[in-house]
């Protein structure tokens, strides 16, 4: 398995969700939360998936850990189509996507001590039994940065930042291939932020981790990530490697976040730029271009018509009436 | 307790914790210790009962309470103080067994119903409304006759009735626990249905079921006492508080100990079981512990 080599590609994902279920069960209205969106992630590579809060960044993250039913489209591990895997393929592939979430307490169950919790997706699975479950979790535990000291004790008994390493050494004792991170850092200090994104970058260049890293800050997907795709009410507006896409931003939506980061210069001042306007709501999504009503270089065109994804350079696709396909 | 010993024995930890904050609140002690001292007595009544509380004796017949019987004898001339400390163990054992098998049920019940939702969360907790819809004492009262009057019935008859409160409480909180993200980390290791009621559900639901099986306790000590007092619990001439006082009503206006110290009894067991179960939901209560 060398470096590069896809271990989930995404193709064409769908996902709906029923806003009410109408009378007597009759299908009432659904919003689209992810529009055929496709991705790839490589062996060894970390994609970063940004977008505003609504933006169906975490649903597609948990339908590539099938804790959501896709509604359409595919998605392959390693070029097997999950869909088609019977029960029994689907339990080998167990323990191979792992996940670490956002707010590392309420993922850690609080009634368990450090130990069970490292060892759960041994003890599920039943790999591994008794002694060797302990030695597997003591390994982990230091590789994330806690000792044995850490193994009996529950997870209040820690801080945020000791928190998050229990949650990433749960998610990597299977020895998993590709790790979803769902915003692991946003609950954090900024100062804590940098030492697990240190540990994250570290994790991956010692076992080659494929990572798809959803994030709403930019500061951090630039840190992290080889890769970027951006995303907008549920599709994906821009995706290019990371040094391009800060180099040369194309989708006006892509901009519009970068001038809304702050840049920590005092020297060179510069009122935020605002993108106007809420993002509007995934149930009533506007006709032609979702993002024309907030564009600030809105054309008649994006009112009528969706625009198609373009390749503009090797790895740089948008999806915007401004770069019109050749 | 050795430090050393504590941190790598996390649960005896949480245990002497919850202890010790326990100790520190008035009415939960107030509330152990009257039943610390009931249990005592059940456990110890062979020993310390100063008479058998069985066997008759026609020439002590009625008599007063006073040195020889501190609360005096019944109409077979049976020593009270002895039957009242042996009714302890049967109302005790009759408590704990309901509770035991209710809770466990129950919980079971709801947490299932909570977590797998849908239609068998309908239909499970509907189920549930019908027997919450009867009040307990008459539903239980309606099942132990129909069951025949023994005690073993009269134990199952209230237990029934109990379920539903338990499956309530369960079903409420598991709806909350099943949205953690430990749920669905639990469910990408491939954990199935049931590994998650047991190990995720059950465990963080257990706070409330200890407040409720405390509470749930003394009203099935006061429901077993009523179905035996009606004759459909406990059979003479079994020491039971309830039956006690059912055959000391035709002696209250001459006799009045006869059926007042079995009713006192029953009072202080069931308020002692009320304060703790209302102390402990205090203490347990994660949001004012940490």
């Amino acid at each position: 398995m060398n470096r590069g080599s896809p271990v989930i590609e995404v193709r064409d994902l769908i996902k709906n969700f029923a806003v009410s279920s109408g009378f007597f069960g009759r299908p009432g209205t659904f919003l689209r939360a992810v529009d055929r969106v496709s991705l790839l992630i490589r062996r060894g590579e970390t994609l970063g998936l940004v977008g505003e809060s609504g933006s169906g960044k975490s649903t597609v993250g948990n339908c590539i850990l099938r804790l959501l039913q896709p509604d359409g489209g595919q998605i392959f591990f390693r070029g097997r189509d999950l869909a088609a895997m019977n029960r029994r393929e689907l339990q080998t592939i167990r323990g191979r996507v792992q996940v670490v979430f956002q707010d590392p307490l309420s993922s850690l169950d609080p009634r368990m001590t450090i130990k069970r919790i490292v060892g759960y997706p041994l003890t599920v699975s039943k790999q591994v039994r008794g002694a060797e479950v302990e030695d597997r979790v003591l390994a982990m535990l230091r590789e994330v940065g806690l000792g044995k000291d850490h193994l009996h004790r529950y997870p209040h008994e820690f801080s945020g930042g000791q928190r998050q390493r229990i949650g990433m050494a749960r998610a990597l004792i299977t020895e998993p291939e590709c790790i979803m991170l769902d915003e692991p850092t946003s609950a954090l200090d900024v100062s804590v932020q940098a030492q697990i994104l240190n540990l994250i970058h570290d994790l991956q260049k010692r076992h080659g981790y494929a990572y798809l890293f959803i994030t709403h800050d930019l500061a951090v997907v630039r840190h992290i990530s080889h890769r970027i795709a951006v995303m907008y009410l549920g599709l994906i507006v821009e995706s290019a490697s990371k040094d391009t896409l800060f180099e040369n931003p194309c989708h006006p939506y892509t901009r519009a976040l970068m001038a809304s980061a702050p840049r920590p210069d005092p020297f060179n001042r510069q009122d935020l730029a605002v993108l106007p306007g809420d993002p509007p709501s995934p149930v009533h999504i506007p006709p032609g271009c979702r993002f024309h009503p907030r564009c600030s270089s809105v054309m008649d065109v994006c009112r009528l018509e969706a625009p198609p994804r373009v390749r503009i350079a090797a790895d740089h696709e948008v999806a915007c009436h401004l770069y019109p396909s050749t | 307790m050795d430090a050393a010993f504590t941190s790598r024995h996390p649960r005896l930890r949480e245990l002497l914790l919850t202890l010790k904050i326990l100790s520190r609140n008035p009415s939960a002690v107030a509330g152990a210790l009257i039943i610390g001292i009931m249990a005592f007595m059940g456990f110890s009544a062979d020993l310390l009962a100063p008479f058998d509380p069985i066997r008759i004796n026609l020439s002590e017949r009625l008599n007063p309470p006073g040195w020889g019987h501190l609360f005096g004898t019944d109409e077979m001339g049976r020593d009270i103080l002895s039957r009242v400390m042996h009714g302890a163990r049967i109302s005790l054992r009759i408590g704990f067994m309901v509770v035991a098998a209710a809770g466990m049920t129950g919980s079971f019940i709801g947490a299932a119903a909570g977590f797998l939702g849908g239609r068998i969360d309908n239909l499970i907790m509907r189920v549930m409304d019908v027997v919450l819809s009867f009040p307990p004492l008459v539903l239980a009262m309606a099942l132990a006759a129909a069951m025949g009057p023994s005690l073993n019935n009269a134990i199952m008859a209230v237990a029934f009735v109990m379920v539903p409160k338990f499956a309530r409480i369960v079903r409420g909180e598991a709806l909350a626990v099943k949205e953690m993200p430990y749920i669905a980390a639990a469910r990408v290791s491939g954990a199935k249905n049931f590994w998650i009621i047991f190990n995720h559900i059950l465990p963080n639901c257990m706070n409330s079921v200890v407040v409720l099986a405390t509470l749930t306790l003394g009203e099935t000590i006061l429901i077993a006492a009523s179905l035996s007092f009606i004759g459909l619990g406990a059979q003479p001439p079994a020491p039971e508080w309830g039956a006690m006082i059912s055959v000391g009503r035709k002696f209250v206006m001459d006799q009045w100990w006869y059926a007042t110290f079995p009713g006192l009894f029953i009072l202080f067991t069931v308020i002692g079981f009320n304060i703790l179960g209302d102390a402990l939901r205090d203490v347990l209560d994660p949001r004012i512990r940490r």
